[in-house]
């Protein structure tokens, strides 16, 4: 089983790791990402992000790709937490964890969940910088690098 | 039926989500949009490029030709920029 949270607070990654870890010994390797705001967008200055979602099904998709991702790799645990609301450049995003007895599996599905994550989870970024607000646009690369994963 | 919208198909309409009544003349979501698009300016600029609408029935995601009825939750929204 995965832990799948979305919320507005920000998540500390020592303690979601020790929180599945606890006192198992089976485990052999724990692969962590996390996703922060940058400061910038090609040229573009960032002064302060928004994530819109859709609550509910965000949640939904989030386990489905973890579900997929279990099935595919023989992963002993992990989590995902994903953030919504304001967001300032440094803020922490979107957390994967995941533990597996070796580290191919761990590296692979953390790489599989993030690809998947970013075009199938009901997110949305609202970029504010120094000429105004606007809308994300979703990147044809990030359907492709989701979509190398298809056998 | 209840219809959602998110990031800029909210924006564009001016609100997040409102209830309508399905006619009967309309069986897919592609149809649904159509009828949305005369109800004014504001949707006819949130479904103007189809290319950057994605649509999910009761939380699943769906393609324009997806048939619907008056109990579905409709989202409209455009492509995901998470992560």
């Amino acid at each position: 089983m995965m832990k799948v949270l979305v919320q507005e607070q920000d998540f500390n990654i020592a303690a979601e790791i020790a929180d599945i870890v606890s006192k198992r010994t089976d485990i052999g390797g724990i692969v962590t990402f996390t996703g922060l705001v940058r400061d910038f967008h090609g040229s573009n200055k960032i002064q302060k992000m928004t994530l819109e979602h859709f609550p509910g099904m965000a949640e939904k998709q989030l386990e489905a790709i973890c579900k997929t991702a279990q099935e595919r790799w023989p992963l002993l645990g992990g989590t995902v937490i994903h953030r919504y609301g304001p967001l300032n450049p440094g803020d922490q995003i979107v957390l994967v964890i995941t533990l597996s007895a070796h580290r191919e599996a761990a590296f692979d599905a953390a790489s599989f969940i993030m690809d998947w994550l970013k075009t199938d989870a009901p997110f949305w970024k609202k970029e504010e910088t120094l000429s105004g607000t606007h809308w994300v646009s979703a990147k044809d690369a990030d359907t492709l690098k989701a979509e190398k994963w298809q056998k | 039926m209840d219809l959602l919208y998110f990031a800029h198909v909210r924006e564009n309409i001016g609100c997040s989500s409102e209830q309508i009544s399905l006619p009967d003349n309309i069986s897919d979501v592609s149809g649904l949009i159509n009828h949305l698009r005369a109800k004014g300016i504001n949707y006819q600029s949130a479904f103007e490029n189809e290319d950057i609408i994605r649509v999910a029935v009761n939380q699943l995601y769906v393609n324009f030709d997806h048939v619907i009825s008056e109990k579905d939750e409709i989202a409209f929204f455009p492509p995901m920029t998470g992560g």
